[in-house]
């Protein structure tokens, strides 16, 4: 019995754990993964359509919620959402001003599509774990995981995204030239040296991207994890522990949000400065 | 934890979402933000600028009171001045008539006393010659004693 129970609860655990994957499988060829294995067989060449799905939803409605206010917005007094939004508007335009040295007029847009997707995909967590897995599940998907920042690919997607803006305004700042000059002379400006800080400097930049994904991944699977244990409880107990751990995401979702959009400012601004 | 296609399949999303802010999400929010934040600059400023001009009303208000309290003193004082002056003239002025008066009246009691005395005089010679004539009846030379009675009149 014991024994079954355990069984069960991993096999819950997994099952909350996995992505609904759509793929080309050797065998199956471009189906949906009914197992865990199946979608590790896919390699590559699969998608993550819950993933997906769900994170286009919450950029899109971060965008329509913007554009209808954007649509909207008078000088005069601001109505309710007008004045949402427009307060993290500020938020985002001092961050950017406190953080960002380089004149670009882009970086401010581009950390508030970072901030409020992030958080939008992030706050999808304060969903009770077992909601929408149940209900797609009597639609015929197997598997729902409808945070997107707990898969892997999500985060690392927007921090490789990161990564190529980082690498175009370095180029577009010093020129392809500066920006080689800066990855091979410098910490140490001798022409013996450039390997060392070649390699030094590619790892330094490489490091950026995976560090921004796996940072924001790691917190979200994580509080994740922590939920689907937490719904393993008895039914009258889980609320003792889901309440205070969700009021605790409220925090988490937000501060990862914020350091995730911060970091990426930062790291552009390096990216435009001069050495 | 499979890398898939999935993380390219965000980075697109991501490519999207981040040219669309840009575009034209960013842009109308942003300048009602700024052109609010000026109007209400402008506002402040035009408040702060109208109390100035308000305190200045106020002291030049205050100036001009003060002013204007003062020439009405000033005015009084004249005034008052003035009054006693003309108080001070007009008692002048009567006690000089008094005296011209007085003066006259002296005057005139004094030419009424002469001519009095004069007439007296003329009565007492003739009275005395009179008088002589009647105690002496006719003994007396007229015209040689008038003289004398004369000079006894003028002495007088």
């Amino acid at each position: 019995m014991a024994a079954d129970n355990e069984i069960s609860a991993i096999y819950y655990i997994q099952h909350h754990l996995q992505n609904l994957t759509f793929g080309y499988h050797p065998q199956n060829g471009w189906s949906l993964a009914s197992t865990s294995a199946e979608a590790v067989e896919m390699g590559f060449w699969a998608i993550h359509l819950d993933t997906m799905g769900w994170s286009i939803a919450m950029g899109v409605l971060f965008l329509w919620l913007f554009r209808k206010a954007g649509k909207m917005a008078t000088t005069g007094v601001p109505g309710g959402l007008q004045n949402g939004v427009e307060m993290v508007i500020e938020f985002i335009e001092n961050l950017t001003r406190s953080t960002f040295h380089g004149k670009n007029a882009s970086i401010a847009p581009l950390a508030l599509t970072l901030f409020m997707w992030i958080l939008l995909m992030n706050s999808l967590k304060i969903i009770p774990v077992d909601y929408f897995p149940e209900m797609f599940g009597k639609l015929g998907f197997e598997y729902m995981k409808i945070v997107p920042t707990t898969d892997v690919n999500a985060t690392l997607g927007m921090a490789f995204g990161v990564f190529l803006l980082i690498v175009y305004y370095s180029c577009k700042v010093k020129g392809v030239g500066g920006f080689a000059k800066e990855l091979s002379l410098t910490p140490f400006n001798h022409w013996s040296l450039i390997p060392f800080n070649l390699i030094l400097e590619v790892v330094g930049l490489i490091v950026k991207p995976i560090s921004l994904g796996l940072r924001l991944f790691g917190n979200m699977f994580a509080g994740e994890v922590i939920f689907i244990l937490i719904a393993l409880l008895p039914f009258w107990a889980i609320w003792l522990l889901d309440v205070p751990w969700a009021i605790f995401h409220i925090l988490v979702v937000t501060l990862q949000a914020f350091i995730f959009t911060t970091l990426s400012i930062v790291y552009l601004s390096a990216a435009h400065e001069h050495h | 934890m499979n890398i898939n296609m999935t993380l390219i399949g965000q980075t697109i999303a991501f490519a999207i979402f981040v040219w669309f802010c840009i575009k034209y999400v960013w842009p109308p929010i942003s300048s009602a933000l700024h052109e609010r934040q000026k109007k209400i600059a402008d506002g402040l400023d035009a408040a702060s600028r109208a109390s100035r001009d308000l305190e200045l009303a106020q002291e030049q208000a205050a100036q001009t009171l003060r002013e204007t309290k003062e020439q009405a003193s000033q005015i009084l004082e004249q005034a008052h001045k003035r009054s006693s002056q003309m108080v001070e003239e007009a008692r002048e002025q009567a006690r000089a008539e008094g005296e011209r008066l007085v003066a006259s009246a002296r005057a005139e009691i004094e030419q009424e006393i002469n001519r009095a005395k004069e007439e007296l005089r003329a009565q007492v010679s003739t009275l005395a010659v009179t008088g002589a004539e009647r105690v002496l009846e006719a003994s007396i030379d007229e015209k040689a004693h008038r003289k004398l009675l004369d000079k006894l009149a003028a002495e007088l």
